[in-house]
């Protein structure tokens, strides 16, 4: 499975078991307009580093916060490299 | 009954009466309390112990049973150490309690220890004692706890805070053999070993050494009828076949939180015995007995205790009773019950329909974003679950929320044959946790695990909390 398509599956899963009503899921969609919190976030952060083996967000240093979901798909593949 | 103001631990276990009959037994030696109340583990040397600071470190339990109930009485302070006690915290030990005599059956305590006087070998060969007790001492005995520090703190207690409050066995028509899952120099282990020897009943203390199921098969064949242990302990032993050799009337748990699943759990394994559990910690002594069968407490029972005060402050129980603990030894040593005497024991409540129920301990909140999660309190509905045989909730790291909650699981079903059912495990105990709890308290993960840790307390090892608010 791609880093990209995990992560969609993530979003999607983590939606459906916290009830929440997801946004249609495009690179451009603002992640704060997702329809997801801070903990579904969390929560997705916690799932793709037992999957793709890394968490970007403490890996990398003084790394900027994607504000998209594209930037936040590309952070994970520039981590997965 | 305990023994009268200025008797020894000795002249109550005599008071008590039927010494023939009765037992101390441990991995390796029985012996009856009328050779013992009359003789000496430790070749009749403890008369030069008199007024004597003496640490006890014993690989056996029994023992330092022996040893205990020579020399309380006799020496001016006796410091237990557990079998877990470690070799780097004895010149601490010995500096801050003044130790200046050593009573042990390993064959070396390695570091120097020029400072201490006497060596003394102890063993459980009993030899009648040629030596007058003489005038009985108000020894003091010094139980040890973890500390932050990673030196062990030191809890004094008097045999009169220790052995307070403790219920006489009544008009039993049969001998009661009391036995206990804990270490007997470990306070939970300490009480039953004193209530045991105190009301004239026999006891079958545990080891270290051996594994569960060797101590179930021994305490069985000496037709233990009493036993305690923490929900921890508990849930191990009902994991192994050897469980059912036991028939025990009385079921006692203390130490840690017991949850409504492992209360049920053992009603239905022991359904002829009454299970009670307690609320105890070294520092505070015990406060009550819950016998209902249910977790929690009634809220009622606050202000309704004849020997205890209890109150709730800041969301934790605080005690005050005559079994609380004299100070913590050690220059150093911080207070250990506040101005008003109240002991706080961090360990937090949650009133809910007139019940009070134990959700954690303060120093153990996982902070989720802001917001709090007792593991316990996660882990008491992760056990409702009827695969589920025990669980531990800890913290995970996590850049968004600073924390998350995780579990990691042991199932009925051994892990092998499994067989693709684990993803629908996962969902069931997540589902019921969806159902119960908040969603910051819903854990992001389940592991299933083939065993889970527990400390030489009988408690679970919990990752100290980085994230702890």
């Amino acid at each position: 499975m791609s880093v990209r398509s995990e992560i969609i599956a993530q979003f999607t899963q983590v939606a459906e078991e916290q009830d929440k009503h997801l946004a249609p899921l495009a690179d451009d969609l603002e992640l704060v307009n997702s329809g997801l919190d801070s903990l579904c976030m969390a929560v997705i952060v916690a799932r793709l580093e037992d999957s793709l083996g890394v968490d970007p967000f403490t890996a990398v240093e003084s790394a900027a916060f994607p504000v998209t979901l594209g930037e936040f798909i590309e952070f994970y593949e520039n981590a997965a490299k | 009954m305990p023994p009268s103001d200025g008797g020894s631990l000795s002249d109550g276990i005599a008071a008590a009466g039927n010494l023939s009959d009765r037992f101390v037994s441990g991995i390796e030696a029985t012996v009856t309390l009328g050779g013992l109340v009359g003789g000496s583990s430790l070749g009749c040397r403890a008369e030069g112990l008199r007024g004597r600071s003496v640490l006890v470190w014993t690989r056996d339990q029994l023992t330092a049973a022996l040893a205990l109930i020579e020399l309380d009485g006799i020496a001016r302070r006796l410091v237990l150490c557990p079998s877990d006690f470690s070799f780097e915290h004895l010149p601490f030990l010995v500096d801050a309690a003044a130790v200046d005599a050593i009573v042990s059956d390993l064959p070396s305590l390695g570091p120097d220890l020029s400072g201490v006087a006497t060596f003394i070998k102890c063993g459980p060969k009993i030899v009648p004692a040629n030596y007058d007790r003489g005038v009985r001492l108000r020894t003091e005995w010094i139980l040890l706890t973890s500390g932050t520090t990673g030196q062990p703190k030191m809890v004094v207690h008097s045999l009169a805070s220790l052995a307070g409050a403790i219920e006489s066995n009544g008009a039993s028509p049969s001998p009661l053999v009391w036995s206990t899952f804990y270490d007997i120099r470990r306070y939970g282990g300490l009480r039953i070993f004193l209530r045991a020897l105190l009301t004239g009943a026999s006891l079958v203390v545990s080891s270290t050494e051996g594994c569960m199921a060797d101590f179930l098969i021994r305490a069985a064949a000496y037709g233990v009828t009493h036993i305690s242990g923490t929900p921890s302990h508990w849930r191990r032993a009902l994991m192994s076949p050897s469980a059912h050799r036991l028939a025990p009337q009385y079921v006692r748990l203390s130490g840690e939180i017991a949850d409504q699943a492992i209360l049920d759990h053992l009603r239905s394994f022991y359904p002829h015995a009454t299970i009670v559990h307690a609320f105890a910690s070294t520092e505070a002594g015990v406060a009550f007995d819950v016998t209902d069968g249910l977790a929690g407490f009634p809220a009622g029972l606050i202000g309704k205790t004849a020997d205890v005060e209890m109150k709730v402050e800041d969301g934790s129980l605080r005690i005050r009773s005559i079994l609380v603990a004299d100070r913590y030894l050690g220059g150093q040593a911080k207070p250990l019950s506040g101005a008003d005497g109240f002991v706080d024991t961090g360990d937090l409540l949650e009133l809910c329909n007139g019940r009070y129920y134990f959700v954690g301990r303060r120093d153990g909140v996982i902070n989720v974003g802001g917001l709090k999660v007792s593991p316990e309190e996660v882990e008491a509905v992760i056990n409702r679950h009827p695969q589920v045989r025990m669980s531990l909730v800890r913290a995970r790291k996590n850049p968004i929320t600073g924390a998350l909650v995780v579990a990691d699981v042991i199932l009925a079903t051994p892990l092998a044959t499994l067989n693709g059912h684990a993803g629908k495990l996962e969902r069931e105990i997540l589902q019921l946790c969806r159902g119960a709890l908040p969603r910051h308290k819903v854990p992001a993960a389940i592991h299933f695990v083939g065993d889970l840790p527990i400390a030489p307390t009988g408690k679970m090892v919990r990752q100290p909390c980085v994230t702890s608010s």
